[in-house]
C-alpha cells in the first residue's frame, strides 16, 4: 500500500502520527474481512475454472469444464424456477407489507413502537425454526390437512408440502418483516393531509394513493424489495425443507454439487451465477446503504 | 373511507399469519399425539426426552460457545470498524465501507459456499474454528452497520473537551468513550449473539463433523423425520431464548434514544 492511503482526506491539521492511529485502528477489522471475505470471494471465482479431480478435489490448470453443468439438463430450469419464484416472493412481500407498514405508521406512538416491535419479533426467531415451523403446519397428518380434509377440501392423499406454491408461501412468510421495516420508516415521514389535500382537489382514492403516495414512499419500496429480492434468489432451507424435486432452485443444485457428489469447481460456478444473478440488485443495495432500517 | 379499515384488516391478518406457526409448533410441543394432527392431552414427556438426548445438549454447548466467541470477536472489530468509518474520510476507508457492507447484501448461500472453499482451499479442517470464523465475519458487518448508526449521535465535541482538559488517551477511552457508547454496543453485541444463534445457512456449510449448533440439529432430525415432537420442543425452547433476547435489545435501545 502506497503513502498516499489515509491521509489523503484526514482534516487538514493530521498529524503523520494521527495518520498511524487511523491506520492501527482500522487495520484489525480491515485485515480480517480481507482474509475471510475478499479472499473466499475471489478464491470461490478462480475455482469456478479450475478442473474437478475424481477425490472430490480440485485438479491443476485452468478449464471452462464446470461451466458445462448449465449444459445438463434441469439446471436451466432451476435458474428460471430460481427468478420467478423470487419475483413472487418479493411482489407477495410488497402487496402485504404495503397496507401493514402503511396501518402502523399511522397509530399512535405507543402501539407503533409494540407493533412494530410484534412485527420484527418474528423475524429474531431462528430463520431455520420458522421454516420448519410450517413443515409441522403443512405436513399430511398436520392441523392444516387435518382441516382441510375434515372440511372436504382436499383430498386424502393430496400434499400440501412439496410443492412450489407451498415454497412461495414460506417464502413469503419468511421474509415479510424485511419488507415491511423499510415500508414503515419511509411511510412515517408521509403526511398524510397530502391526501386528504388531493382527493379535495378532485383526485380518485386510487389516483391519489398512487400519484402522491407512491411517488414519496418510492425509496422505501425500492428498498424493501432488494431486502426480499437478493436473499430470496439465494434461498436453500425453504426449498430444502419445504418444496420437492419440483421446487428446486439455485441454492439446492449449489448443495448438491457440495454433498452429494463433491464437484468443488461446479459448486463454484454455480455459486458465481448466483452472484451475476443478484449483482445488479446487490449494486443497488450496496448503493443506498443495506440495514440502515433494521432494529 | 374505506382505507382505514381495509389496512387494519391487513394488519391483523399479517399478524396471525406471523405467529399462527409458532403458536401451533409451540402448542405441539406439549401434545400427546406424535403426529400433531389433533390435540391429545397435555405432556412435558417430549421436553424430557429432550433433556436426555446428548446430541442435542452437545449442539446446545457448542451453539453458546460459537455466539460468545462470536459476539467477542464482532463486537470489539466491528465497534472499531464504525469508529473508523465515522471518523476518517480517505480511498482507504472507502475500501473498508464496501468490505464491511457486501457480505450484508449478498446471499447468505453464496457466503457459506465461498467461506467453505476457502477453508478447505487453504486446508483449514472444518469444525469450531471454520465456524467461529465465519460467525464473526458476518456479526461484524451487522456490528459495524449498528454502530454507525449510534455514533451519529455521538458527540466528538465530548473527546475534544476531554483532550483539552488533561485526559490521555486510555482515560477519554474509558471514562468518556465508553459510557456514552456503552449500551449501542451492548445492543450490538446482543444483535450478533442472536445472529450466531440464529444462522444456520453459513454454519452447515463451514462446520464439519462434530461442530453442529442447535439450528444444524434441527435440521438434521427435521430432515429424517425422527422424533419431531422433540423437535418441537427444541424449537420452542429457542423461539423463547431469542424471544426474550430481543426484548431485551429492545428495551435496552429505547431507554437510550427516548
Amino acid at each position: 500500500m502506497g503513502v498516499w492511503w489515509g491521509e489523503r482526506c484526514l482534516p487538514a491539521m493530521s498529524t503523520p502520527r494521527q495518520t498511524l492511529t487511523a491506520r492501527l485502528l482500522t487495520a484489525p477489522s480491515f485485515v480480517w474481512m480481507l482474509i475471510f471475505f475478499a479472499w473466499p470471494a475471489a478464491n470461490l471465482f478462480l475455482l469456478a475454472f479450475r478442473p474437478a479431480d475424481v477425490t472430490g478435489g480440485v485438479g491443476e490448470g485452468w478449464t471452462i469444464s464446470a461451466w458445462r453443468v448449465f449444459q445438463e439438463p434441469g439446471y436451466l430450469e432451476a435458474i428460471g424456477r430460481t427468478l420467478w419464484i423470487s419475483a413472487l416472493t418479493t411482489g407477495g412481500c410488497l402487496l402485504l407489507a404495503l397496507p401493514v407498514a402503511w396501518r402502523i405508521s399511522r397509530a399512535g406512538p405507543r402501539w407503533r413502537s409494540w407493533l412494530l416491535l410484534l412485527v420484527v419479533l418474528p423475524f429474531w426467531t431462528s430463520f431455520l425454526i420458522r421454516v420448519y415451523a410450517w413443515r409441522v403446519l403443512l405436513q399430511s397428518s398436520g392441523p392444516l390437512a387435518t382441516l382441510l380434509r375434515g372440511l372436504g377440501l382436499m383430498d386424502e392423499d393430496a400434499m400440501l408440502l412439496y410443492h412450489p406454491a407451498a415454497v412461495v408461501v414460506v417464502m413469503i412468510y419468511t421474509y415479510l418483516p424485511l419488507a415491511i421495516l423499510p415500508l414503515y420508516a419511509a411511510m412515517e415521514k408521509f403526511d398524510p393531509h397530502l391526501l386528504e389535500a388531493a382527493r379535495d382537489l378532485g383526485a380518485t382514492q386510487w389516483q391519489a394513493l398512487s400519484k402522491v403516495l407512491l411517488p414519496t414512499i418510492q425509496k422505501g419500496v425500492i428498498g424493501a424489495a432488494l431486502l426480499v429480492g437478493i436473499p430470496s434468489l439465494g434461498s436453500y432451507v425453504v426449498p430444502e425443507m419445504i418444496g420437492g424435486l419440483d421446487a428446486e432452485m439455485l441454492g439446492s443444485k449449489i448443495g448438491q454439487r457440495l454433498f452429494s457428489d463433491r464437484n468443488l469447481p461446479q459448486a463454484a460456478a454455480l455459486a458465481t451465477a448466483l452472484a451475476l444473478l443478484a449483482m445488479p440488485a446487490v449494486i443497488m443495495a450496496i448503493r443506498k446503504r443495506p440495514g440502515e432500517e433494521m432494529t | 373511507m374505506k382505507l382505514p379499515r381495509l389496512s387494519t384488516l391487513c394488519l391483523a391478518g399479517v399478524l396471525v399469519f406471523l405467529y399462527a406457526p409458532l403458536l401451533v409448533l409451540m402448542g405441539n410441543s406439549f401434545n400427546l399425539s406424535k403426529y400433531g394432527g389433533r390435540w391429545e392431552g397435555f405432556t412435558w414427556q417430549w421436553y424430557e426426552r429432550l433433556w436426555k438426548d446428548e446430541a442435542t445438549l452437545t449442539a446446545l454447548m457448542n451453539t453458546v460457545m460459537i455466539g460468545a466467541c462470536a459476539t467477542l470477536g464482532a463486537t470489539v472489530l466491528g465497534t472499531l470498524a464504525a469508529w473508523c468509518l465515522h471518523r476518517y474520510r480517505s480511498p482507504l476507508q472507502r475500501v473498508h465501507l464496501v468490505l464491511t457492507e457486501l457480505p450484508l447484501a449478498v446471499p447468505d448461500i453464496w457466503i457459506g459456499v465461498a467461506m467453505q472453499l476457502f477453508f478447505v482451499s487453504i486446508g483449514w479442517e472444518l469444525g469450531y474454528g471454520s465456524v467461529i470464523a465465519a460467525h464473526i465475519t458476518f456479526c461484524l458487518c451487522y456490528v459495524t452497520t449498528l454502530m454507525l448508526g449510534r455514533l451519529q449521535s455521538f458527540d466528538f465535541q465530548l473527546v475534544d473537551a476531554a483532550r483539552d482538559l488533561g485526559a490521555s488517551g486510555p482515560q477519554v477511552l474509558w471514562r468518556v468513550i465508553l459510557p456514552v457508547l456503552g449500551p449501542g454496543i451492548v445492543a450490538a453485541g446482543l444483535l450478533a449473539f442472536i445472529l450466531s444463534l440464529d444462522d444456520f445457512v453459513i454454519t452447515f456449510f463451514v462446520s464439519g463433523p462434530g461442530a453442529s449448533t442447535l439450528p444444524a440439529r434441527v435440521y438434521a432430525m427435521a430432515k429424517t423425520s425422527r422424533s419431531l415432537p422433540v423437535i418441537n420442543a427444541l424449537s420452542t425452547l429457542l423461539i423463547l431464548g431469542t424471544f426474550l433476547l430481543a426484548l431485551a435489545g429492545h428495551r435496552l435501545l429505547n431507554r437510550r434514544t427516548s
